[in-house]
């Protein structure tokens, strides 16, 4: 199968600054690791295809794809996910994204503030919150000792009489020593106050599983906390939305827990110059399509649009939804799309057991039963904490290979 | 075996001292006062305040015929209270937790008399008093207690959920401890709004133990904030008399590097003096820490009977000669500000309101089904939760 140079000229066009291992379509080897480079994939395919290795235009009954796709995303022009600019916008990674969101939001209302360890001279340990010590003043942007239990109890009383404190927990898995303020008082104190007490506090924080950090490094809070009634829960899985989600949380008068993801922060995005917020209950359509539906959030959203390039050039036709708000979900989205693929796939980094693949299945069958031709399939992470050796790690969580062969599984 | 009260008791009984404490060499000594009478005169704190790393305030209180009259009015009131609620709780009217305050009422009238609105107070669930203390009324307390519509919190909190946001009062909680970061954060926003008022923090001596207490005192130290600890040592943690939960029972000299300061807990007008002083130093100089000598005459909550922890002769002892009532009775009655049947009329006063609040109450109705969703998040949030045509709702959180 010849590649043109006018697809090849068409890859390159592409402005994927994500660090990603392009699969080879035909037997779901590593082709090309670290940084995209156009130029080599298309002298390997060239070489792949004279050597009579050829794509997915030789299995039955699938069409003959005319040019290689490697992202999974629709071009820029069709995407329904970019964001609609009118300005040329500009380029942040993924923490930046969070910083300016932060800034904006703490300029605009006096009320706004922070706490957390290291947050203020230091920076913040993921640098979210550098320099905005400097540029606000150490009661604004405040550096707690170590006591997670008092300082999230503190920013919940602050946040009664009408401050709105961002409460940043080191790593997420951190905050479980605060479970008692963050059930007890964050989630409930709405309700049990009979809606005297609003509490428009935000938690936000890293978390899944990262780069062998260890057990306790790597919880999926998400799982713990999505019963807690009165809490909303988000995750952010690219810079766009981690800038629109935190503003969106700052602004609402509901306590939000916004989950970030310990190996997102280095994502690079073009993100609007202008004010946007991105709604906290709707979920994201990253790629329409037919044949199954895809739900996913935070860092599995990168795994699941690897394994998409795969299937799409092994011809399936994936549509990818990155479920954004945890808590609620959005059923309204997923609804529809199962509705029309009939099928899903449910892939996320919490364990097995209790995690919100768990919720989301079966508020999926509560609701769509008579939709779904297959049986839900849920990729999640074992049921083990997380050990320390690299391979070992990899095989906690759900890798691209996992989720093409579970989406040719239910397509049978 | 019961641990001995204090020394004070003993101090309290001898005649001498009983006439120390009555009398006052104030010049403004009026033998006909009136009951609305508001001059002041000075009365003698007859328990020495105990001071850790800080100099107490002067042994000697001002007060007014007026005050002293509304003190007894309150206490009695809140006394009262306590004992309806006891009745509706053995009547079944009441269910779950009830934790009742009777013997500790000093305690929240002399902080109200200290403090104004803008003050902050946030205590746990023991808090049906201070409730009513903070401008909460008589019928909200019992339709809440019985779970009706008309309760301060809509019947959704119950007995250790009373909050009244509007005169400062944060509640009500339910897990011990738990309200001490709260609280400090309710200090760090009245720095945070330069507002010129402070936050009373409420625990009692078996939450004295929890660590978090120590973490946000750490933080409130550090950032010099308004807050003041006010333990509240009844000397039993529920079933464990405080000598068998803490190495250090001295409670108000627990807050180490921050000064303390030990109050008898049964006396209105001590705790109003320690309470005035301790908001002039949260406000000027960062926290401190209280702790009121006080006593409760109910078990732990109202399925405690009470006495298998502690002998009936000590509880009937703290009553006969440490109630606040009967103290304040005996000063407005040797101050002749009031003559015994003019008390006698108020405690019926008194007593038909609480009447005619349960009554009230009995009468309201539970909180309507649909007010089981309501208030779990915020009006106004993208609330309803729909299936796939956005005709058919699935669930509703307003």
């Amino acid at each position: 199968m010849a590649i043109s140079f006018m697809a090849c000229h068409a890859l390159a066009g592409t402005q994927s600054n994500i660090n990603s291992t392009i699969y080879c379509p035909s037997r779901h080897q590593p082709l090309v690791s670290g940084r995209l480079d156009v130029r080599r994939i298309c002298v390997s395919m060239r070489a792949a295809a004279e050597k009579g290795h050829t794509s997915a235009a030789s299995l039955p009954g699938i069409p003959r794809a005319s040019k290689l796709i490697t992202s999974a995303v629709a071009a820029k022009s069709e995407a329904t996910t970019s964001s609609p600019s009118t300005k040329p916008g500009h380029e942040v990674l993924l923490f930046e994204a969070l910083q300016e969101g932060l800034e904006e939001e703490m300029e605009k209302d006096p009320r706004v503030c922070v706490m957390g360890e290291d947050v203020g001279h230091y920076g913040g340990s993921y640098k979210v919150t550098k320099g905005l010590a400097e540029k606000f003043g150490d009661l604004r942007v405040l550096d707690t000792p170590i006591a997670e239990n008092s300082f999230t109890g503190m920013a919940i009383g602050a946040a009664m009489t009408g401050l709105r404190p961002i409460v940043e927990g080191m790593n997420m898995g951190f905050l479980l020593l605060a479970y008692n303020q963050i059930s007890n008082n964050c989630g409930m104190l709405h309700y049990t106050s009979g809606g005297q007490f609003t509490i428009p506090i935000v938690i936000r924080g890293p978390g899944g599983v990262g780069r062998q950090l260890g057990a306790e490094h790597s919880q999926r809070l998400e799982s713990y906390f999505q019963s807690v009634p009165g809490l909303q829960m988000v995750a952010c899985s690219t810079p766009y939305n981690a800038k629109g989600l935190m503003k969106a949380a700052i602004r609402s008068e509901n306590p939000v827990i916004l989950y970030e993801h310990v190996l997102l922060y280095n994502l690079k995005e073009r993100i609007p110059d202008e004010d946007y917020t991105c709604c906290l209950e709707k979920a994201e359509l990253v790629r329409p399509g037919k044949d199954v539906t895809i739900l996913t959030y935070s860092r599995m959203r990168h795994h699941v649009l690897q394994a998409a390039k795969t299937l799409i050039n092994n011809g399936y036709d994936p549509e990818i939804i990155d479920i954004i708000s945890l808590k609620p979900f959005d059923l309204y989205t997923i609804g529809n799309s199962i509705k029309k693929t009939h099928r899903v796939l449910i892939v996320e980094e919490c364990m097995r057991t209790g995690g919100i693949g768990a919720s989301l299945r079966s508020s999926i069958i509560d609701n769509f039963w008579d939709y779904l031709d297959a049986p839900i399939m849920c990729l999640s992470s074992q049921d083990v904490p997380t050990p320390y050796a690299g391979p070992l790690e990899d095989a906690t969580v759900v890798q691209p290979p996992q989720i093409v062969k579970a989406v040719e599984q239910l397509c049978q | 075996m019961a641990p001995s009260i204090s020394t004070f008791r003993r101090a309290i009984c001898t005649r001498v001292n009983a006439s120390r404490f009555l009398a006052s060499p104030s010049p403004f000594r009026n033998f006909s006062s009136s009951t609305e009478d508001s001059t002041p005169f000075t009365v003698d704190i007859a328990v020495p305040f105990k001071g850790h790393k800080i100099e107490p305030p002067p042994q000697v209180v001002e007060t007014s015929a007026k005050e002293l009259m509304t003190f007894f009015k309150d206490m009695s009131r809140m006394r009262r209270m306590e004992i309806a609620s006891d009745q509706l709780y053995k009547s079944k009217l009441i269910r779950g937790f009830c934790h009742l305050y009777d013997g500790q009422e000093a305690v929240c009238i002399g902080m109200e008399a200290a403090l104004t609105r803008e003050d902050n107070i946030i205590t746990a669930y023991r808090d049906h008093c201070t409730y009513l203390g903070r401008g909460g009324t008589l019928p909200e307390v019992f339709s809440e207690l019985m779970g009706r519509k008309d309760g301060c919190t809509l019947g959704k909190g119950g007995s250790m959920h009373f909050y009244k946001k509007e005169n400062g009062f944060y509640g009500g909680h339910g897990i011990v401890g738990a309200q001490i970061p709260l609280g400090v954060g309710l200090a760090f926003a009245q720095k945070y709004e330069k507002m010129k008022a402070a936050t009373f923090l409420l625990y009692g001596d078996g939450a004295a133990n929890q660590g978090q207490l120590f973490e946000a005192l750490n933080m409130a130290a550090l950032w010099d904030l308004p807050a003041v600890y006010v333990c509240e040592n009844n000397h039993y943690g529920m079933g464990t008399a405080e000598w068998r939960a803490a190495k250090c029972p001295e409670y108000y000299k627990r807050g180490d590097y921050v000064p303390g300061l030990k109050v008898d807990g049964m006396d209105a007008l001590a705790v109003k003096q320690a309470v005035r002083f301790a908001k002039e130093h949260a406000l000027s100089k960062g926290p401190i820490m209280l702790e009121m000598d006080t006593y409760r005459y109910h078990g732990h909550s109202m399925s405690d009977p009470g006495s298998t922890y502690r002998t009936r002769d000590e509880i009937s002892g703290v009553r006969q000669e440490r109630d606040p009532i009967e103290r304040i009775r005996k000063l407005i009655l040797f101050k002749e500000i009031a003559t015994v049947s003019d008390l006698k009329n108020i405690e019926k006063e008194v007593k038909k309101e609480v009447e005619d609040a349960v009554a009230k109450a009995k009468e309201s109705s539970p909180p309507d089904a649909s007010e089981l969703f309501s208030n779990v998040y915020v009006k106004g949030y993208g609330s309803q939760v729909f299936g796939c045509d956005r005709k058919h709702s699935t669930a509703t959180l307003s």
